[in-house]
């Protein structure tokens, strides 16, 4: 089977090579985007298949790469289900960049450079030993920071992509140091081999906090974020849906490899780390989606917001197993992967509507557009779909997902451990935070761009994308839809990989009446999205035909009333800025130190009055400028050496060479 | 969860019932409360059945409509009302056998819940007036708030009576282990503070106000007229009736009928709830006729305050079972 996943790699691979060498033709954006997504639909079918069949791992061992070690492959369920993920992901993609790619200028920045990123993060999935690991890590890295990039004219393009690559540099050697500790002093660099040698205490404890600083740099958790919200908008919108919607998951996915498989039995309080970063990351991460303006910047932070999520409920499977609690474990686990499969949904679903919205007006901050429902119907409503999934509305998906997380927060005052105890219920505090000011910040970005009047002659006369773009929206909208209201069915397929991370699997819930879910019991708690979706529809339905049939259906159009003082200038409307204010005010204190500043000139100056608003994310000023000046500051020190006599070098040399000696001395 | 035969169709009249009644007796809560306040303050206040025929009245008339709105504006209403009313069936009013309690817990109620606001937000943004903006913006800055005190109390409850289901919770609070509790006294205390908040009553906002920069709720659905404004009247009706009844088969569930009771039992049901709704009224009425409206940006501290107070029940439950 991982043979299979490999030829679909090396046509992707293969891709990429014929567009770099040959990359003249007229058709090129067709070809490209048409072929990788038939190669990710075969990929993402055969995982699938795999998930829902219940293969057994089977892995594969290629004579490449390290002469003594070769390169591994495996697949088992966890890979399956992310490769799943991911190559339904890179199909959405390509799929919507079948339309959206025809207003690429420089199609050449792009094209080489999609299916490698896609190849990258299968072999990721698929890497069953360290060097194939961090090899295709990089490249998958590497390939996402040309994407990054490929607008590089752009005024902040290439400061993200410097932050990026830097980040994603650190990121990769955290993970290097935590391969190198978990492969021990023998060097055991295969992940089969480093299952059957679970490390001691201490080294365990390192390597954890080096994989959630490794992957949890990739995958965004503050503070370690800050890369995330400048690199994915500046990609074209197909990747930064790749990239939020999915690379996301990779790194999600390195994390549970390693804390839940490679990395032995759990300890107590491994979990405690992991769910204070996740519920932290998720409130600040949609904080910050919540003030700011540019559509695709508040995406990308609330994409920080749901990672936040899914770590809560990994931290919580994490305590759940090291407690010896499996069943309670495999629902915090069904969690998190269910709310992986869908924010890399509506994540991507939103991104593809954020390109729609520039491909018709050109612009990418809300407050130049508005009224955009009435001109972009389809995308609107598209869009409205994701903004209610994201928001965590029954009966959609993403409700699903986070009620299973707070089931699972409500078992836990079962575990033993005090920190735990008292971690959760302040971590379901956060989550509950988290979902309210989601539902603030989707309305406010729906609202703000696609409802109201128009703010700029753009917005007045965009016009809707083409189809490729709209069937991909689509089809990602009515998948939200079909998890939210079959949830049992999609816990049943994510019940293999709950077995294989914890050892246990929530009970079939396909079996249950009225397609129903009950995450313990049923008199405990139960959910069941279709019916509620049966519910609102036919009395939205039957509310409606009452009242046209029984009182009035007549309509008519008039100027708007705002109490009787309508301004016909569309800015007189509630602008992005002045919806956020509340919140703004509100949280202003402990997240981002908000400043507004008002200047109101005297009568007769002619100056025009002005509201400025300021605000700083703490993890620049805490985490990253110290470190960048500590560094500056070294490197002044060491610019000294550069003008020392030959005799000052031959001495260094001797002292170093007395040194080592010295320690090889004292090693033995 | 599926008896015998007989017992469907008994549990299915119970939740046709229970619909009818919530949506019945809602405009009636509201005239009451009006009715109160007004003969607390010397008034005579509109006839108690007023509410029907305001409703009554704009139903038939014609829908005015602001020519900048969309199709998401005619919409909206009739989705707020069948969130609402859904979740208001699943509240046990009078019986806890409710043929369909198990499709969505409390959780999910609030969730819908939510989901009203969320479209009633976006079609205050609708038309594009600064009015609408100003009540949606406001109205998401509570609800930041509110909806998390409200998942506290649920993680209260929950924890408590060990189940989500509402029907549990009630069934449980009728039995005799519950006892008097901290937890529970915090969660009441927090519960009272988000429902005069979500349903926009003295000191949050004022339900009569007619002074623009004041409100919140009725500055959100300013450009609303006719048929539409009927059922957002009415949503909200059904909104304050479900909190009362959220309270009531929570804190207060005397007289409940529990599952498979008798005919007379569940009349006795009816008669108690009509009875703790005028008790809700009053004391409603008797609140808000006492305290002022707070400035818009002390309202995160009042809410702020039911939030504390849900995380300390939840604390407490946390650490002892005794709490």
């Amino acid at each position: 089977m991982p043979e299979i996943h490999l030829v679909g790699v090396a046509a992707l691979l293969t891709l990429s090579v014929i567009v770099l060498l040959a990359g003249r033709g007229r058709n090129l954006t067709l070809v490209v985007y048409g072929c990788a997504l038939v190669i990710s639909l075969v990929l993402c079918g055969g995982a699938t298949m795999r998930l829902l069949m219940q293969s057994p791992p089977s892995s594969l061992a290629l004579p490449i790469g390290l002469p003594w070690l070769g390169a591994h492959f495996r697949i088992d369920a966890l890979s399956s289900f992310f490769l799943a993920i991911i190559n339904f992901g890179g199909a959405a993609a390509s799929l919507y960049g079948l339309g959206y790619g025809r207003h690429e200028r420089e199609p050449l920045r792009v094209l080489p450079f999609f299916p490698a990123f896609l190849a990258g993060m299968n072999v990721v999935l698929m890497a069953d030993d360290a060097f194939t690991f961090l090899l295709s890590w990089e490249f998958m890295s590497l390939a996402s920071w040309s994407l990054v990039m490929a607008h590089h004219r752009e005024a902040d393009n290439i400061r993200a992509g410097l932050v990026n690559i830097v980040m994603a540099g650190i990121g990769a050697f955290a993970l290097l140091l935590a391969f190198g500790v978990l492969a021990g002093p023998d060097g055991f660099y295969a992940f089969a081999d480093m299952r059957t040698h679970a490390p001691a205490p201490l080294a365990a404890a390192a390597v954890l906090a080096l994989v959630l600083f490794g992957a949890g740099s990739k995958a965004g958790l503050v503070p370690l974020h800050v890369w995330l919200p400048l690199a994915h908008p500046a990609a074209p919108s197909h990747v930064s849906a790749l990239m939020s919607g999915v690379m996301t998951k990779v790194a999600v996915y390195a994390f549970i490899r390693v804390a839940f498989d490679l990395l032995g039995p759990p300890a107590w309080w491994w979990g405690v780390p992991v769910l204070i970063l996740g519920a932290a990351t998720a409130v600040i991460g949609v904080l910050f989606a919540l003030v700011h303006t540019d559509l695709k910047r508040i995406l990308a932070y609330s994409t920080i917001e749901n990672i936040g999520i899914i770590f809560v409920a990994l931290g919580l499977s994490l305590g759940f197993l090291a407690s010896g609690f499996a069943a309670a474990a495999a629902l915090a686990m069904t969690a998190a992967l269910f709310h992986v499969l869908n924010h890399s949904l509506f994540k991507s679903l939103l991104f593809f509507g954020a390109g729609a919205v520039i491909t018709a007006t050109g612009s990418r901050e809300i407050g130049q557009l508005g009224g955009l429902l009435n001109r972009m119907p389809a995308t609107g409503l598209f869009m409205l779909v994701g903004c209610a999934a994201i928001s965590a509305l029954p009966p959609l998906n993403g409700f699903a997902s986070e009620w299973l997380a707070f089931q699972a927060i409500l078992l836990s005052p079962s575990l033993p451990s005090w920190a735990l105890k008292l971690l959760t219920p302040a971590a379901g505090a956060m989550l509950a935070l988290a979902a309210a000011l989601a539902g603030a910040c989707f309305v406010r970005l729906f609202g703000i761009a696609f409802l109201g009047r128009p703010r700029t002659i753009t917005s007045a006369k965009a016009v809707e994308v083409d189809r490729f773009s709209l069937t991909a929206m689509g089809g990602l909208a009515c998948l939200c839809l079909l998890a939210g209201i079959f949830p049992g069915q999609v816990i049943d397929a994510l019940a293999p990989v709950a077995r294989a991370t914890t050892g246990a699997a929530m009970h079939p819930q396909a079996a249950m009446p009225w397609l129903s879910i009950a995450p313990i019991a049923e008199s405990r708690s139960s959910y069941d999205g279709l019916l509620v979706f049966v519910f609102i529809v036919s009395s939205a339905l039957l509310a409606a035909f009452i009242v046209h049939r029984l009182a009035s259906n007549a309509l008519r159009r008039a100027p708007a009333w705002d109490c009787g003082f309508p301004d016909a200038d569309p800015i007189t409307q509630y602008s992005a800025e002045s919806f956020a204010q509340p919140v703004r005010r509100v949280f202003s204190s402990f997240a981002f130190r908000a400043r507004a500043q008002v200047d109101m000139p005297p009568p007769g100056d002619l100056r025009p009055a002005s509201y400025t608003v300021e605000w700083v994310d703490l993890s620049w000023a805490v985490f990253y400028r110290p470190v960048v000046a500590a560094v500056a500051k070294m490197a002044y020190w060491m610019n000294r050496m550069q003008y020392l006599t030959i005799r000052q070098y031959l001495s260094l040399v001797f002292a170093a060479l007395v040194f080592l000696l010295l320690v090889l001395a004292s090693w033995a | 969860m599926i008896g015998d035969l007989s017992g469907l169709v008994g549990e299915f009249a119970i939740q046709i019932s229970q619909m009818l009644l919530v949506l019945l007796l809602a405009p009636l809560l509201t005239g009451f409360v009006r009715k109160v306040k007004a003969r607390l303050l010397r008034r005579r206040g509109p006839p108690l059945l007023q509410p029907y025929w305001d409703l009554a009245k704009l139903a038939r008339k014609e829908a005015i409509v602001a020519e900048s709105a969309s199709w998401l504006f005619r919409g909206i209403p009739y989705l707020v009302f069948a969130m609402t009313w859904v979740a208001a069936a699943l509240v046990p009013t009078f019986g806890t056998g409710l043929l369909f309690s198990w499709s969505a817990d409390l959780i999910a109620i609030i969730a819908l819940l939510g989901g009203a606001r969320f479209f009633l937000a976006l079609a205050g943004m609708d038309v594009g007036t600064s009015f609408g903006g100003l009540g949606s913006s406001r109205e998401m800055m509570f609800a930041t708030l509110a909806e998390p005190a409200l998942i506290m109390i649920v993680f209260t409850l929950a924890l408590i009576a060990g189940s989500t289901q509402l029907s549990t919770v009630a069934e449980f609070m009728l039995s005799p282990d519950v006892g008097l509790r901290i937890s529970l006294a915090l969660a009441l205390v927090a519960l009272v503070i988000v429902a005069l908040a979500e349903n926009a009553r003295i000191p949050v906002d004022n339900p009569a106000t007619h002074l623009e920069l004041t409100m919140v709720h009725e500055a959100m659905v300013l450009e609303y007229s006719g048929r539409h404004l009927a059922m957002i009247d009415l949503s909200a009706q059904i909104k304050l009736l479900l909190y009362v009844s959220l309270i009531a088969c929570v804190f207060a569930p005397f007289g409940l009928a529990p599952v498979a009771a008798s005919f007379s039992a569940h009349m006795f049901g009816v008669v108690a709830y009509v009875g703790k709704l005028a008790f809700a009224g009053l004391m409603l009425a008797l609140f808000e006729t006492s305290v002022a409206k707070m400035r818009v940006f002390r309202v995160p501290d009042f809410i702020g305050v039911a939030l504390m107070l849900g995380l300390l029940a939840t604390l407490l439950r946390f650490m002892s079972r005794g709490f």
